[in-house]
Parts: C-alpha cells; sequence; structure tokens
C-alpha cells in the first residue's frame, strides 16, 4: 500500500492534467468522429457482402487505429520525463518519497486510462449505435471488444515506447522528433521494408514462419495480425494477409507478444532512467 | 553544564564530500555542518558546485566519497534510504504547470508529503497566496510563482529548507517578505541553506556563509569572522570643503588619501583597529571636513578577495 500510493496520486495527477488539458475530450471527440463515419460508411449497402455490417466496421476501424493510436500514444507520453525535466518538475519530484520506478509506474496508469477512456467511449458508442441500427450477432461483438481490447494494447505499448525515447534525450525537441520517427518507422516503412524483402525474395526462400517471426518484432504489425488476419470474419472483408494462416501465428501468441512490447519498453525506460544522474 | 559544548545535536552533518564528474569534481572534499534553527549561505561563481551540493544533500546523486549525515547510502543501490525526515527544496528554476490552480498544485505536492489540506491552505496563507489560490498558475507573477515553490518546500514542516537561488528575479519588496517567511519558519527551528548571487541581502540574513569555488570550500563562518580573518580595510569617505584637500591630507598623515573626480570627496582605506583614531581625527576639524562616510569591506569584497586566493 505505501509503495502504491505514490503511483496512484502520481497516475491521478497525469490523467487530472489530461482532462483539463482537454486532452481526454479532444482525442474522445476525434476517435468517436472517425468510427462513427466509418460506421455509417460501411453501413451503407454497396453490392452483395457476407459480411455483417459491424464487422465491417471493426475492421475499417482496425486499419485506421493502427496509425492513430500510435501517433495518440506517442504524443501523450513523449514529453513526460524530459519536458519535466526542463521544466525542473522532476527535479522536485525526485526530492519527494517517490522513486523512479513510481514516477514511470504513475505515468504509465495515468495515460493508459485516458487513452483506455478516449478508445472505449469513442468506439464504444459507434459500437452502441450500429448494434442499435443493425442485426447484430454475438460474433460481432466478440470481435469488435477484441479490436477495442488490443487497440488498449497497442496504445498501452507506445505510451511505453513514449517513455523510452523521454528517458533517453535531454531535450524535450529530440524526443518529439524521435518520437514522429519512430512513428513512421514502426507504423510505415517497416511494412515497406518487409515488402520489398519478399518482392526481392522471387524464389521463395523466406520462409514463413521466418516472415512471421519478422512481424512480431513490430506491434503495429502484430496488432494488424491480430484483428485483420485473427478472425474468419476479419480475413474474409479484409482479404489480405491470407498468406500467414498457415503459419505459426495465433491470437493468444498475438497477444503475449504485444503484451510484450509494452513490458519491455517500459522496464528499459525505468531501468535508463534510474541509471540517471540528476 | 558538564558537556560544555554542543548542546542540540546537527541537522546536517557533511564530512570528507567529494562528487566527480567524469574524474573531475564538482564538489571537492567538504565538510559542513548546521544546527537547529542555523541558516547558511553558499556562495560562489556559476559552476562553484553550489547546486550539486545541494543535490548532494537532497539525496538525489550519490557521492564519490565521504558522508552526509541524512542519508545511508547503501551498496549499488541508485537511490538512498532516508535517514530522517524530509527536507523542503525550492530548486533554482522551476516551471510549475499553467493549469493547474496553486491550490490544486499544493494540494498534489501535500498527498505526496502526507500533508492534509489544512496544512496546504495554512501555507498558502502564509506565503500570501490565500487569495490567488483558485487561480491558475498561468496567470501567476514571477513572484508568486516563486511564493508558490517556498510554500511547495514548506509542506510538512521540515527541520531543514534547502533553497537554490530563491530570490532571482523578484523585486526588493518581494525579496523582503520572501525572507520574513523564511525567517519565521527559522525562528521555529528551521535550518535553511540558500545559494545565492546577490551577496548583499545574505549579508544581513544568514548567520553564516560558506564560500566555494571549484568544488572546494575556501571559507566559512560568519560575516564578521570573515571580516576578521580576511583583515580587509574599512573604506572612509570623506566629504571636506573644496579646496582643502592638502588640508585634509595633513590632518590624516600615513594614510592614503585617493582623491575623485569631483574635488569634494576623497576616500581614506585604512585598517580596522586604526578606524576609530582616524575617525577622531577626522571629526576634530569640522572646518575642513563636512561629512564622513564609513563603510566597512561588504560581503562581496570578501567573495572577491577569498575567490582571488588572496587569502591563501
Amino acid at each position: 500500500m505505501t509503495m502504491l500510493r505514490p503511483v496512484l496520486i502520481l497516475a491521478a495527477e497525469e490523467f487530472q492534467e489530461g482532462v483539463r488539458n482537454r486532452w481526454v475530450i479532444s482525442v474522445l471527440l476525434l476517435l468517436a468522429t472517425l468510427a462513427f463515419s466509418l460506421a455509417v460508411l460501411g453501413a451503407s449497402p454497396i453490392g452483395e457482402t457476407r459480411a455483417s455490417a459491424m464487422s465491417v466496421t471493426t475492421v475499417s476501424l482496425a486499419s485506421l487505429s493502427v496509425y492513430l493510436i500510435p501517433l495518440i500514444a506517442l504524443t501523450l507520453s513523449y514529453d513526460s520525463i524530459v519536458g519535466e525535466r526542463e521544466r525542473g518538475t522532476l527535479l522536485l519530484l525526485m526530492t519527494y518519497p517517490v522513486s523512479r520506478g513510481q514516477i514511470i509506474a504513475g505515468k504509465f496508469i495515468g495515460h493508459f486510462s485516458i487513452i483506455a477512456l478516449a478508445i472505449l467511449l469513442g468506439y464504444g458508442a459507434t459500437g452502441v449505435y450500429i448494434s442499435a441500427t443493425a442485426d447484430i450477432q454475438v460474433q460481432d461483438w466478440l470481435l469488435f471488444a477484441s479490436m477495442l481490447g488490443s487497440s488498449l494494447l497497442l496504445g498501452s505499448s507506445f505510451i511505453a515506447l513514449g517513455y523510452l525515447i523521454s528517458v533517453s534525450v535531454s531535450s524535450s525537441a529530440t524526443a518529439a522528433g524521435l518520437a514522429i520517427s519512430a512513428w513512421l518507422f514502426i507504423v510505415v516503412l517497416f511494412d515497406l521494408l518487409l515488402l520489398g524483402l519478399v518482392l526481392a525474395d522471387s524464389e521463395g526462400r523466406i520462409h514463413a514462419d521466418l516472415f512471421a517471426g519478422l512481424l512480431l518484432l513490430n506491434p503495429a504489425d502484430i496488432y494488424r495480425l491480430f484483428n485483420l488476419a485473427g478472425s474468419e470474419a476479419a480475413s474474409l472483408v479484409s482479404g489480405s494477409l491470407g498468406a500467414l494462416d498457415n503459419s505459426f501465428l495465433n491470437a493468444n501468441l498475438l497477444l503475449g507478444v504485444l503484451c510484450l512490447w509494452i513490458l519491455a519498453p517500459l522496464l528499459t525506460s525505468v531501468w535508463i532512467f534510474k541509471r540517471h544522474e540528476l | 553544564m558538564n558537556c560544555g559544548g554542543q548542546i542540540a545535536m546537527n541537522v546536517l552533518e557533511i564530512q570528507g564530500l567529494s562528487k566527480l564528474y567524469r574524474g573531475r569534481p564538482a564538489v571537492d572534499d567538504v565538510d559542513l555542518h548546521l544546527q537547529p534553527g542555523e541558516s547558511l549561505a553558499v556562495i560562489g561563481h556559476n559552476g562553484a558546485g553550489k547546486t550539486t551540493l545541494m543535490k548532494l544533500i537532497l539525496g538525489l546523486t550519490r557521492p564519490t566519497r565521504g558522508s552526509i549525515s541524512r542519508w545511508a547510502w547503501d551498496g549499488g543501490k541508485s537511490r538512498p534510504t532516508p535517514a530522517s525526515d524530509a527536507i523542503g527544496f525550492l530548486p533554482e528554476s522551476v516551471t510549475f504547470p499553467g493549469s493547474l490552480s496553486g491550490h490544486q498544485m499544493l494540494r498534489f505536492y501535500g498527498r505526496l508529503k502526507k500533508v492534509g489540506k489544512s496544512q496546504c491552505n495554512e501555507m498558502l496563507e502564509l506565503v500570501g497566496l490565500a487569495g490567488a489560490a483558485d487561480q491558475k498558475i498561468s496567470t501567476y507573477s514571477k513572484g508568486m510563482r516563486q511564493r508558490l515553490g517556498l510554500a511547495q518546500a514548506l509542506l510538512g514542516k521540515p527541520d531543514l529548507l534547502l533553497l537554490d537561488e530563491p530570490t532571482s528575479g523578484l523585486d526588493p519588496f518581494l525579496r523582503q517578505h520572501f525572507y520574513d517567511i523564511v525567517g519565521q519558519r527559522q525562528s521555529s527551528g528551521a535550518s535553511l541553506i540558500l545559494s545565492s548571487h546577490a551577496l548583499t541581502e545574505i549579508e544581513a540574513r544568514t548567520d553564516r556563509i560558506a564560500i566555494m569555488k571549484h568544488g572546494r570550500l575556501l571559507e566559512q563562518g560568519s560575516l564578521s569572522a570573515l571580516r576578521q580573518k580576511a583583515a580587509l580595510p574599512v573604506i572612509i569617505t570623506v566629504h571636506y570643503v573644496p579646496g582643502m584637500l592638502a588640508e585634509l591630507r595633513a590632518i590624516v598623515p600615513g594614510s592614503e588619501v585617493l582623491q575623485s573626480s569631483d574635488g569634494q570627496r576623497a576616500q581614506i582605506s585604512c585598517p580596522q583597529e586604526q578606524k576609530i583614531a582616524l575617525l577622531r581625527q577626522l571629526t576634530s576639524r569640522p572646518d575642513i571636513v563636512q561629512d564622513i562616510g564609513v563603510r566597512p569591506p561588504g560581503l562581496d569584497d570578501l567573495y572577491t578577495y577569498f575567490v582571488n586566493g588572496v587569502g591563501e
């Protein structure tokens, strides 16, 4: 309890700061607007399809989230340590009975709550809207719920990555640059590189398992695989990534590795932070 | 009666403290102690080691050698175990988030220190921010922000206050107010260490002064002890009747009389012990001497003297 108390105080402060500076409400509105538009578009009848309105929306949302959520998470977290260091509040905070591990843990819980609230309310409202306007199966709800859950994991992973950046640099501006670069590389360039690799490998020497393994190196790709290739309904809609159906990847493994992508940067951040000379 | 000297235990005891950054000493073999209710000013150039010394006292960075009584450093752990109550600290430059009100900010720090709402309000009252407590910090003036910082340091009523350049950027009125508040805490037993560049304001407000250079503690003692040690001359300024400089020189044979450009004032520097005799000679001739100003060596004179190594 004595260990947890400072963590919760810091988390509450971080969350309230998110509410006060209208971070929560603006991200919530952004996500809700996008999700709602996709739901409306997805519901409009375009030819005959075997997929339900809900699963169409879920898959569209997932393919949008894979870009948007990492960006939101990084924006929220990249400045949190280095910014406080620049403003002098970090030095002050360290003179209080709070450990460096508790500082990171508190910030993480606070930032996670912000993202979770925005995602759950923003996307959730859309889920409710669809269920009110279309015929929804239990299967659809499961798909939607697992998209929501994995979105939270994706967000957490990039929050943690933001801390890793924030404890590793000495100025806010550098952290911002690194965060943008990280986003660009992980979310956009990594896949292009893999695509290039596949194209170059015309003789098919790269084993499917190796390819799948490479995808596990990227939390955004894990999220994509989980949501777009993880279920039958999704692959029916998205049509892509079918090549991986026969690899060793399955939903549990994907979620497990995604969790590793939260823990690893988080623990590394604490490790680096503890070694800082102030 | 029978123990003769030391009555109260020291609030802080530092022995042989050194801190090396990449092999270069930032703090070099410093010995320092502080008694309850005592105030100590640490002065020195930028980079003399003042801030590093404060960080060491705060337990934010581990010493390369030596010991600090408040912290028990163990083995390879990166964070020390506090050996006593928390210290109140006001960093040199801190920018509190502007979206919070002063009250909200203080409550946050209060919660971390396990200090209740009533004491937060009490401290806001003490620093004169009670009226502005619900305003956002972004609307605060420089002086108000600094006072909020002080209120934060006073939370939990620590027995040791560390203030790093506390009055930089404050106007004379606010400085006065600032020292009044700190003085109140001191009279209820809190000890104080502050660093400052404003030597003249420290002069009257601290019990002891420590002069640092290149991480080393050159001198420490009360202002009068430092004066005695440096034995700097007293400067006597004499307003004389125009044209009577030669006569003035004749009154004080043996002393060097420096004429100022306006032809009405002269400066005589004399050793402390000859001051009274010299003044007696000067005041005995009101026909020549119109006015006399006496300036003992100030802290800035002493500082220059010790830092330039004249004392070694």
